[in-house]
C-alpha cells in the first residue's frame, strides 16, 4: 500500500509538469497580453516594453516556464495585471468554489442516488422511463441555457431566489447555482446508480437476504444500496476536480467570484500568471482526487490489494 | 504479487475481469472455439454483435433514435428539401417577431427566419458531432490500444500523456485555444475537441485491449506464433471496440452541446456559419422578448443530443449481457 | 462492454495466478467539463465488511451539512445600509473589476475611472450636464503665451487622511505619472509638458530624468507648467483623472495606498476587497462644494452586466450604469422612468487597415463611402440599440455642443443610407477586396456581435449577396488590440472612442493625425495634419473649431473611418434612488444621488 502510494505520487510529477507546461504553452499562444491593457488605444512603446520586461514576457517561452515553476515551488504564483498576488486571488476564489462544489456534490448524492435507487428498483416501469427521459433532457440542454432560464424564472419572474450570488457566497445562495452545476453529473449519477442497482438486484446475496425474510427496506438500504454505491462514489470522487474547473459558465451566469470566474477573467486579459496558477492548483486537485478514489477502492472493497 | 503485469492506477481502466476469469470456463470456451483455425476467434465477436443486433431491433428506443438521426443526416445533406428560405437573408425590420405565414418559428434578434436557420444549423452541428467523435475515437483508440497492447514503457508514457491532457478542464482549454482562431470553418472547433477529448476514449480503449489481451484465445494465438499486427487486427480489435463505440456515441451528443457552450463564451463557430450553438447563444440574450428564437434551436439541439445519447445507451444495453 | 461478465461470478480465490485481487475496469469520460460519465463493469459481491463505505458516505454528508450550517447564517448584506432621505442612505452600484492598479495615471477604463471620479478632485471638473471644464481645485490658471502656465490652487483642501493638498501634491503626482519607470499607462497625457522626452523616452532609450523639467513648485499653493509647444486649451484637459493630486502616503507606503486608495474627493474608501466589492462612504470633512448627497456607495463587481441588470430587477442592486443591449427592448417596461438614456462623449466607428494596399489604393474611397451608405444606421440604432445610440452624422459627439465643434450633418450624403447609391459606389470603386468584407470585433465584452451582424446584414441586403459582409469575432480584447497594433487587420474593424475631455481636438487628433496614438487604421493625410496643427496653434476658439471642422471634411472625403453612431450612457436604478444622472463620460454622478 505504502509503496503503491509512493509510486503513484512519483508518477504525478511528470503529469504535473506536463499539464502545467501544456497550459503555459496554450496561454502563450494567445499572444501578447500587454496591448489589451491600454484600452482602445495603443500602449506607448516604452511603457509596453517595460511592462513586458517586468512580467518576463520578453524572455523565450521555456525560460518563462522555468522561472514560473521555480517561483511556484517557493509558493510565489506571481502577480495579476491589476497588481494583486495570484495567491491572494486564490485565497478568495477557492473557498467560494469549494462551497459551490460541496453543494453540487450534495445534490449529486442526495437527488442522484435517490432517483437512481427508485428507477433501478422499478426498471421498465413508467417512473423509470420518466426519470430516464428527464435525465437525458438535462444532459442534452447546454448548462448556460439551464442556468439562464432558472435564473430568469426563479430569480426574476417568481422571486424565489436572488438571481445573483453576493460576494460572501454563502451556502444558501449557492443552492440554485449548485443545482445547475450539478445537473449534468446528477443525471449521470442517477443513471449509474440505476444500472448498478438493477444489476445487483438479481445477485445471490440479495436473493439470500430476501429469502431470510428481511424487510424490503432493510434489504435495499443494507445490502443492495451499500454494494451498488461503489461506482457512484468513484464517479463523484473524480467529478470533484471537474466541477471545480468546469464552473466557468455557471459562475459567470450567477455572479460567483470563484475559480471559474478568475480563470475566465484571466483568459480574457491573457493573464498567464492567473490562468497557469489556477490551473496548476486544479491539476493538483485532479491528481489527488484520482489517487484518493483509487485508494478508496481498497477501503470500499477488501478484495482489492495494491502492490 | 511479482508477476502482476498491470497495476490499478489513477482513473485508468485497469485490467478488468480477465485475470479473475474462471479457469474451467475459459478452457471450455477455448476448446469450443478451436484456437488454431483462425476463424475461431471471430466467432465470438460475431455472436456478440449479432446478439446485440437482435436485441436492438426490438428496442423502441433504438428505432426512434435511429430514425431521428437518419432524418438529421438527410436534412444536413439536403436542407433545402424542407426549408426553402435562405438562412443568411435577414431583415432587421422583422427582428424578434413571432411566427408569421411562411415563417412558422418566427424571427430572431437579427430578423432572420428561425425555421430556416434551425434546419440549416443541423448540418454544422451534425458535422461537428460526427467529425469530432470520429477524430476522438480514432486518435483515442489508436493511442489507448497501443498502450494497452504493448504495455511496459509504452503504456507508462502514453498513460502519463493521457493524464496530462485529461487534467486540463475542457471549457478552459476551449477558451484559450479557440480565442486565437480566425478561421470561420468548423475545423478548429473540431480540432480542439479532438485534442482535449481523446484521453477519454484512450483510457477505455486501453482498458478493453488489456482485457481482451488476457483472453485465453488471444494467449493461444500468441502461443501459436501470431504476429503482433495479426493479433491486434484479428483478435483484439473486434473484442475491444464495443466499449469505444458505446462511449463515442454518447460523447457525440455532448460535443454538439459543447459547441453551443463555446459559442456562448464567444469562442465557438463564427459567421457566416449557421449553427445551433451560434443561434442559441445569440438568442439567449433576447430570451425575455423573443423566447421562440431560443426555443427552436435549443429544442433541435436537445432532440439531436438526445437521439445520439439514447442510441448509445441502447447500444450499451445491447452489448452488456448483464442487463439482459 | 463486459462480455465476460456472466462468467465472473463470486470469486476471490482460485484464479490462475492465485492472487486475491480483482481489478476493476473503470471507464470515465469528461464531456463538457462538468459532465463525466463512468461506465464501470464492476463486479462486486456482498461483503460482510461493507459497512465501511456507507459509513464513509454518511460522514461526507455529515461534514457537508455541518459546513452548510456553519456558513448558512448570512445576514442580508445587500442594498447597503438603510436611509430615510437624510443623506445617510448607502446605495449599491454595479461595477467591473478594474484592469489596472487604481493609480490615477494608470487607469484608462471606465470601471477604474468610476472610483477615481468619486475619490479624487482635480484642478478642473467637467460639468455633469454641459461638459464644460469648470475650476474645481484651481483658484486660477494663468498664461500669456499658451505655453507657460501659472496654476494657483485653492487653500484649505485636504486628503481624507488629513494631509493638506498643496502644489507639491500635484507636481509629485504628475512627475510620477510621467516617469517611465512607474509603468503608468496614461503617461502620454503629460506628453505636452516640457521634459517629457527625458522622463519618458519613447524610443526605448534610457530614462534620463525622474521628473518633468517643465513643472516647478513656486509656493505652497502655486506651481508653473511649461509646455513643449503652444496648446491653448491645455487648462481644459486638466479635468482628466490622470491630473489628480496624490498624497505623500502614495509615495511612502505605496502598497498600503493601493489596497485602500486615499484621495481628496467627496467619498473616502472604507473597505476594498479586490475583485468583489468596494465600499465608499461620504467623507464629511470634504473641502469642495459638491458634497455627497448620500451616505455612500457600495460598488459590487459583477461577472456579467446581464446579471447586474437581473439583480436590479430583483431588488438586490440600486444602480446599473450599463444596461446590456439585450435588455434594452424591455427596459422601459421593467423600470419605467427609472431608466435614463443621455448622450455621452462616445462615438463608434469602423476603421480601415490603411496599411493594407487593398484598402488604400485609389478608388477605394468610393468603396469605403459605399460601405458607409449601405449601413442602415437608423434601423440598427432603433432595433438593436433601442435608441441608446444616435446615427452619427459627423466624427465628434453631440455633447460638445455646436460651439464646441459638433456639427450635425457634416458627413452629409456619405452617411445617409441609400442602397442604390451604395451599390453603385462599391461597384465603381472595384468592389470589396477579395469580394468579401470582414468586420472584426472583440467578442468577449460589449455585445458587439449584435450590431456587427446587423451591419453586415444591412450591407448584404444592399448588395444582394449573403456573404459580401461577415462579422469576424476575435476571442479576447487583448488579442483584438494586438492584431490592431501589429497592423494585422485585413478588413474594417470596430473602433470606439470615448473622449478624455470634451474638446473637438480630442475626437480628431488622437484618432486620425498621422501616427497618432489611437490612429489604429494608420490613416494619413497631409491636408488633415496641416489643418489640425493650425487649429491647435489658434488661440481664438471659434476659429480653431472651424479649422478642426475643415479637417473633418478632409476625413470625410477620403472616408478615413466610417462614423456609425453616437453612444448614449444608459442606466437603470431602483425605487430607493432619485436625482440620478449620467455625466458626458457616461459615469453616474454619484455625489448627487439621493437615497430614500
Amino acid at each position: 500500500m505504502g509503496r503503491y502510494v509512493i509510486r503513484r505520487l512519483l508518477q504525478m510529477i511528470p503529469v504535473f509538469i506536463g499539464a502545467t507546461l501544456l497550459i503555459f504553452l496554450m496561454v502563450n499562444v494567445m499572444g501578447d497580453p500587454i496591448a489589451g491593457l491600454c484600452g482602445d488605444r495603443q500602449c506607448d512603446p516604452a511603457t509596453a516594453a517595460q511592462l513586458r520586461r517586468e512580467f518576463g514576457l520578453d524572455k523565450p517561452v521555456w525560460q518563462q516556464y522555468l522561472t514560473y515553476m521555480g517561483n511556484v515551488f517557493t509558493g510565489d504564483f506571481g502577480t495579476a495585471f491589476n497588481g494583486q498576488k495570484v495567491t491572494e486571488l486564490m485565497s478568495t476564489a477557492f473557498p467560494v468554489t469549494i462551497r459551490l462544489t460541496i453543494v453540487a456534490v450534495l445534490f449529486e448524492i442526495v437527488i442522484g442516488i435517490t432517483l437512481g435507487v427508485v428507477t433501478g428498483l422499478r426498471r421498465g416501469k413508467p417512473i423509470d422511463t420518466a426519470v430516464l427521459l428527464v435525465t437525458l433532457v438535462v444532459i442534452s440542454v447546454p448548462t448556460f441555457v439551464t442556468g439562464l432560464l432558472l435564473q430568469l424564472l426563479l430569480g426574476v419572474e417568481w422571486g424565489w431566489i436572488k438571481p445573483s450570488v453576493s460576494t460572501d457566497a454563502n451556502f444558501d445562495e449557492l443552492i440554485v447555482p449548485g443545482l445547475v452545476l450539478a445537473s449534468v453529473s446528477l443525471a449521470y449519477v442517477t443513471r449509474l446508480t440505476r444500472t448498478s442497482i438493477a444489476e445487483n438486484r438479481r445477485s445471490d446475496y440479495v436473493r439470500t437476504a430476501v429469502a431470510k425474510g428481511l424487510p424490503r427496506r432493510r434489504v435495499i438500504t443494507r445490502h443492495l444500496l451499500r454494494n451498488s454505491l461503489i461506482p457512484v462514489v468513484t464517479f463523484i470522487g473524480t467529478d470533484v476536480g471537474a466541477l471545480m474547473g468546469g464552473a466557468i459558465v455557471t459562475e459567470r451566469i450567477f455572479n460567483i467570484h470563484g475559480v471559474g470566474y478568475q480563470l475566465y477573467q484571466g483568459i480574457l486579459r491573457q493573464n498567464t500568471q492567473t490562468v497557469v496558477g489556477f490551473v496548476t492548483v486544479l491539476v493538483l486537485v485532479f491528481l489527488v482526487a484520482n489517487l484518493l478514489v483509487d485508494l478508496l477502492y481498497a477501503v470500499l472493497d477488501p478484495r482489492i490489494r495494491y502492490a | 504479487m511479482p508477476e502482476q503485469p498491470y497495476e490499478p492506477e489513477g482513473a485508468i481502466a485497469a485490467t478488468g475481469m480477465g485475470g479473475a476469469m474462471d479457469l474451467a470456463m475459459s478452457e471450455a470456451e477455448t476448446l469450443e472455439k478451436g484456437p488454431g483455425d483462425g476463424n475461431g476467434p471471430s466467432d465470438k465477436p460475431r455472436s456478440l454483435w449479432s446478439d446485440a443486433w437482435l436485441d436492438l431491433r426490438r428496442n423502441p428506443v433504438f428505432i426512434i433514435s435511429s430514425l431521428v438521426i437518419l432524418f438529421l443526416v438527410v436534412i444536413s445533406i439536403w436542407p433545402s428539401a424542407i426549408a426553402s428560405g435562405n438562412p443568411l437573408k435577414c431583415d432587421l425590420a422583422n427582428a424578434q417577431k413571432g411566427s408569421a405565414p411562411g415563417h412558422p418559428f418566427g424571427y430572431d434578434g437579427q430578423g432572420c427566419d428561425v425555421y430556416t436557420r434551425t434546419v440549416y444549423g443541423a448540418r454544422t452541428s451534425v458535422t461537428v458531432g460526427v467529425c469530432a467523435t470520429l477524430g476522438v475515437a480514432i486518435l483515442g483508440s489508436v493511442l489507448g490500444g497501443l498502450a494497452g497492447f504493448f504495455g511496459g514503457i509504452w503504456d507508462s508514457v502514453l498513460s502519463r500523456i493521457t493524464d496530462v491532457f485529461f487534467a486540463i478542464p475542457v471549457v478552459l482549454g476551449g477558451l484559450v485555444l479557440l480565442s486565437v482562431v480566425t478561421s470561420s470553418t468548423v475545423w478548429p472547433v473540431i480540432g480542439f475537441m479532438v485534442l482535449l477529448g481523446w484521453p477519454q476514449i484512450s483510457r477505455i480503449a486501453r482498458g478493453s485491449v488489456i482485457t481482451a489481451k488476457q483472453n485465453d484465445y488471444v494467449q493461444a494465438a500468441r502461443a501459436l506464433g501470431a504476429s503482433n499486427s495479426r493479433m491486434l487486427l484479428r483478435h483484439i480489435t473486434p473484442n475491444a471496440v464495443a466499449p469505444v463505440i458505446v462511449v463515442a456515441t454518447i460523447a457525440l451528443g455532448t460535443y454538439i452541446a459543447l459547441e453551443a457552450t463555446l459559442s456562448y463564451l464567444g469562442v465557438g463557430l463564427k459567421p457566416p456559419t449557421v449553427s445551433w450553438g451560434i443561434d442559441i447563444s445569440s438568442a439567449s440574450v433576447y430570451v425575455r422578448n423573443a423566447p421562440h428564437a431560443l426555443l427552436w434551436p435549443s429544442g433541435a439541439l436537445a432532440v439531436t443530443v438526445l437521439a445520439f445519447i439514447m442510441l448509445g445507451d441502447a447500444v450499451r444495453d445491447a452489448l452488456d449481457p448483464k442487463l439482459r | 462492454m463486459t462480455k465476460e461478465g456472466p462468467k465472473s461470478g463470486p470469486r476471490g480465490r482460485g484464479t490462475r495466478t492465485g492472487r486475491q485481487e480483482v481489478r476493476y475496469v473503470r471507464y470515465r469520460l469528461i464531456l463538457t467539463g462538468n459532465g463525466m460519465e463512468l461506465y464501470g463493469a464492476l463486479n462486486r459481491r456482498h461483503s460482510m465488511r461493507g459497512a465501511t463505505h456507507v459509513r464513509w458516505a454518511a460522514c461526507a454528508v455529515a461534514v457537508a451539512l455541518a459546513a452548510t450550517a456553519c456558513g448558512g447564517d448570512d445576514g442580508d448584506s445587500d442594498g447597503g445600509g438603510s436611509g430615510s432621505g437624510d443623506g445617510s442612505g448607502v446605495l449599491s452600484s454595479s461595477w467591473g473589476d478594474p484592469q489596472n492598479p487604481l493609480e490615477p495615471a494608470n487607469t484608462n477604463e471606465v470601471q477604474g475611472g468610476k472610483v477615481l471620479d468619486m475619490v479624487f478632485r482635480g484642478l478642473k471638473r467637467y460639468d455633469a450636464k454641459t461638459g464644460k471644464a469648470n475650476d474645481m481645485m484651481a483658484e486660477k490658471i494663468e498664461t500669456t503665451d499658451s505655453q507657460n502656465f501659472t496654476i494657483t490652487i485653492k487653500d484649505g483642501w485636504k486628503f481624507s487622511n488629513g494631509e493638506a493638498v498643496t502644489a507639491k501634491s500635484f507636481v509629485d503626482a504628475w512627475n510620477y505619472g510621467a516617469s517611465l519607470k512607474n509603468n503608468q499607462k496614461n503617461a502620454y497625457f503629460f506628453g505636452y509638458i516640457d521634459g517629457y522626452d527625458k522622463a519618458h523616452p519613447e524610443d526605448g532609450s534610457k530614462q534620463t530624468a525622474d521628473t518633468l523639467s517643465g513643472l516647478k513648485v513656486t509656493g505652497t499653493n502655486t506651481f508653473t507648467v511649461k509646455l513643449n509647444q503652444k496648446f491653448s486649451t491645455f487648462p481644459d484637459t486638466l479635468g482628466y483623472a490622470a491630473f489628480s493630486p496624490l498624497p505623500q502616503a502614495f509615495f511612502t507606503d505605496h502598497a498600503a495606498w493601493l489596497s485602500k486608495p486615499v484621495g481628496n474627493g467627496p467619498y473616502a474608501i472604507k473597505a476594498y476587497t479586490k475583485g468583489s466589492q468596494m465600499s465608499l462612504r461620504k467623507w464629511d470633512a470634504y473641502s469642495g462644494t459638491d458634497k455627497a448627497q448620500n451616505g455612500g456607495v457600495d460598488l459590487k463587481v459583477y461577472t456579467d452586466n446581464n446579471t447586474a441588470y437581473t439583480d436590479l430587477m430583483a431588488g438586490n442592486l440600486d444602480l446599473v450604469d450599463d444596461v446590456p443591449a439585450s435588455q434594452l427592448t424591455n427596459v422601459k417596461a421593467d423600470l419605467g422612468d427609472r431608466y435614463i438614456n443621455t448622450p455621452a462623449g462616445i462615438i463608434q466607428t469602423l476603421a480601415f487597415p490603411f496599411y493594407d494596399k487593398d484598402w488604400d489604393k485609389p478608388g477605394m474611397e468610393k468603396v469605403r463611402t459605399g460601405l458607409s451608405r449601405a449601413i442602415n444606421r437608423e434601423q440598427i440604432t432603433e432595433t438593436i440599440f433601442q435608441k441608446t445610440r444616435t446615427p452619427a452624422t459627423d466624427w465628434t459627439s453631440p455633447v460638445l455642443g455646436e460651439e464646441g465643434g459638433y456639427k450635425e450633418g457634416l458627413c452629409g450624403d456619405a452617411c445617409e443610407y441609400d442602397p442604390e447609391e451604395a451599390k453603385k459606389l462599391i461597384e465603381e470603386g472595384g468592389g470589396f477586396p477579395g469580394g468579401q468584407v470582414k468586420i472584426s470585433y472583440n467578442a468577449d465584452t460589449g455585445s458587439h456581435k449584435q450590431w456587427v451582424d446587423a451591419v453586415c446584414n444591412s450591407v448584404n441586403n444592399v448588395l444582394d449577396n449573403d456573404k459580401a459582409c461577415v462579422g469576424n469575432p476575435i476571442g479576447t480584447f487583448a488579442d483584438f488590440r494586438n492584431q490592431i497594433t501589429q497592423s494585422k487587420m485585413s478588413g474594417p474593424f470596430r473602433a470606439g472612442w470615448q473622449m478624455d475631455y470634451p474638446l473637438i481636438q480630442n475626437f480628431l487628433q488622437p484618432l486620425y493625425y498621422t501616427n497618432a496614438s489611437s490612429n489604429d487604421g494608420k490613416w494619413t493625410n497631409k491636408e488633415f495634419d496641416k489643418l489640425v496643427d493650425e487649429a491647435n496653434a489658434e488661440t481664438d476658439q471659434s476659429k480653431a473649431v472651424e479649422l478642426f471642422q475643415q479637417a473633418e471634411e478632409v476625413l470625410r472625403d477620403d472616408m478615413g473611418a466610417i462614423p456609425l453612431w453616437y453612444q448614449n450612457g444608459s442606466a437603470g436604478y431602483s425605487e430607493r434612488l432619485s436625482n440620478v444622472a449620467l455625466n458626458p463620460f457616461s459615469l453616474p454622478v454619484y455625489s448627487e444621488i439621493k437615497v430614500s
